[in-house]
């Protein structure tokens, strides 16, 4: 596959405090990557350097297949940006807004008409697009910045945690928005704090922490490759559990509910030897799930905190 | 498309946003042109002969005719008032950053704003124009004087709009234009406007008859009235080029540099 996006060696520091410490990332097309991290991580800064708005200090970032540094206009043309902060302009109506857009790429009135008609249909903005923007609730103004990005048929599109603050039905707006352009093979590069998000969109996650990756994966590797997955066993009565854990060893007992917790990384292949080991014995299995830790428990094993607690420092920094 | 034509025809469509700016909130317009107004009702009305008798042998006519030129210096810098703070809202509301990760040309936004902010200051100066014609406001130029004098407002307004778009963009937020809209709207009032220069005490003399409008003011009342104007156009003419200048190319820095947030 080729990629979209790859970052090298990316360095970059705020009055002498590093809020980028040596990035390496690579994004393939026509896939979600989820770039997850607490607040001041880093995460607007990889952002505003990739999308030609901040200089790296040091390190190479293409997109497209060009240098953001060296051809900055080329890496434009092929981008689209909606941040945190909905960047509308509120004295235009949502229309205006987009037809502002449309001719800002140059499409043509009649072309521009039909795809501003078409989004504000499709964001829910039919009603309101002939009032102006500074009316529009949170939620409506995201949706309209979202259709902004997305009028000019972006071939890669950064969305900075495009859900924050939101209600739950922009949100899941916004989540099959992103299933559709990833569908059409748009390559999506998204930032967020909500770790369900990344899990529900992300084909691949870097977690970053202190402006350092400190994993990267799948989701499904991520939630793995931590401590805390296990797979419980639930037996028909004590005896079976008592038997079980004689063979196994290493295992936490649950005598109230009779199960058996087992340290486990939860594929199919260590559950199968698991089975087997048991066939062996006496111990007879009611039940066998597998529990993999959710994306929480990846980020407090990696960094001792939960997601949702920035450290005072890099509030700072931002 | 060239480069060029792609710069004018984004240029072009920044300039009819401004414009809608413009016809969305009519206020900012009605404003520009009431205070220059009032201050003229005000200065002709209240203290028109007391300063008229001050000023003597450097006035022939009647006190509107001196008076005028200050009141357009003061309408074009009410006009890069509303400039100023539409530049810190659009910086403020993050669509400067959008327009600035899209293929557009990098000019354009800026160009915009100078555009808009120089057909509506000139649509704002028509009109107090027209209210001292109203009030015995009696121009003597011929077209090649008015011509002259348009030249001259003009260069006056480019030059105040782009130092308007660049404190715009350097100021952190509304309150960071104070600064520079309350000196921009002292300075009228410490220059030829409503008095000789001649007239007030020595410090202020001197700041007066060397501050940038002192000369704006006295070339355009040359022109319109015929007063003699002393060589003021040199001086009018490099100010206003070396001030509209300056503010551009500090805008296009600011453009350029990194955003932060």
């Amino acid at each position: 596959m080729t990629s979209a996006i790859t970052a090298t060696g990316l360095r970059k520091s705020f009055g002498g405090k590093a809020v980028l410490d040596g990035i390496d990332l690579e994004v393939s097309a026509g896939t979600t990557f989820s770039l997850l991290g607490p607040n001041g991580a880093g995460k607007t800064t990889i952002v505003q350097i990739m999308s030609t708005l901040v200089h790296a200090d040091d390190g190479e970032v293409r997109v497209a297949g060009h240098d953001v540094a060296r051809n900055p206009a080329a890496v434009r043309a092929a981008i689209g940006v909606t941040g945190q902060f909905s960047a509308i302009d509120s004295l235009l109506t949502g229309q205006e807004n987009l037809l502002l857009m449309a001719d800002l790429h140059h499409l043509g009135r009649a072309e521009g008409r039909r795809r501003a008609a078409a989004l504000l249909e499709q964001f829910d903005l039919a009603d309101s697009g002939r009032k102006t923007a500074q009316t529009y609730s949170g939620g409506m103004k995201r949706r309209l910045d979202l259709a902004m990005t997305l009028i000019g048929e972006p071939r890669i599109i950064f969305l900075d945690e495009p859900t924050t603050g939101l209600d739950p039905r922009s949100r899941r707006v916004m989540w099959q928005t992103i299933r559709g352009l990833v569908a059409g093979g748009v390559t999506i590069f998204l930032t967020t704090q909500q770790l369900d998000e990344a899990d529900e969109l992300a084909d691949r996650v870097a977690v970053l922490d202190h402006g350092k990756v400190v994993a990267e994966g799948s989701p499904e590797e991520l939630k793995r490759s931590v401590p805390g997955a296990h797979v419980r066993l639930h037996f028909a009565d004590a005896t079976g559990l008592d038997a079980a854990e004689r063979a196994l060893g290493g295992t936490f007992r649950h005598d109230d509910t009779l199960t058996l917790e087992v340290p486990s990384d939860g594929g199919a292949v260590a559950v199968r030897e698991l089975l087997n080991r048991l066939g062996d014995t006496a111990a007879e299995v009611d039940d066998v799930s597998v529990h993999t830790p959710d994306l929480d428990d990846v980020f407090f094993a990696l960094t001792g905190r939960p997601t949702a607690e920035p450290t005072p420092e890099m509030e700072n920094a931002r | 498309m060239t480069t060029l034509t792609l710069a004018v025809r984004d240029s072009a469509t920044m300039t009819r946003r401004s414009f809608r700016h413009v016809l969305r909130s009519p206020a900012s317009l009605v404003v520009s042109v009431a205070i220059p107004v009032l201050l003229l009702l005000m200065f002709v009305g209240v203290f028109g002969n007391a300063l008229k008798a001050g000023l003597g042998a450097v006035s022939h006519g009647a006190y509107i005719d001196y008076l005028l030129p200050g009141i357009i210096v003061i309408t074009a810098v009410y006009g890069c008032q509303t400039t100023t703070l539409a530049v810190n809202r659009d910086s403020s509301e993050g669509i400067i950053a959008r327009f600035r990760t899209m293929a557009i040309s990098p000019s354009a936004a800026l160009n915009g704003y100078a555009v808009g902010a120089l057909l509506r200051t000139l649509v704002s100066m028509a009109l107090v124009f027209g209210v001292a014609i109203g009030l015995g406001f009696r121009p003597t130029a011929g077209a090649g004087r008015w011509l002259a004098a348009a030249g001259v407002i003009v260069l006056l307004v480019l030059a105040l709009t782009w130092l308007a778009v660049a404190f715009g963009l350097a100021a952190k937020g509304a309150e960071g234009t104070t600064g520079f809209l309350l000196i921009v709207q002292l300075l009228p009032f410490i220059s030829s406007a409503f008095v000789a220069p001649g007239q007030m005490s020595e410090g202020v003399r001197w700041f007066a008859a060397n501050e940038p409008f002192t000369p704006v003011i006295d070339t355009l009342r040359g022109q319109l009235t015929g007063t003699p104007s002393g060589g003021t156009t040199l001086a009018a003419v490099a100010w206003c080029a070396g001030l509209a200048l300056a503010g551009f190319v500090w805008a296009r820095t600011l453009s350029r540099r990194d955003i932060n947030r």
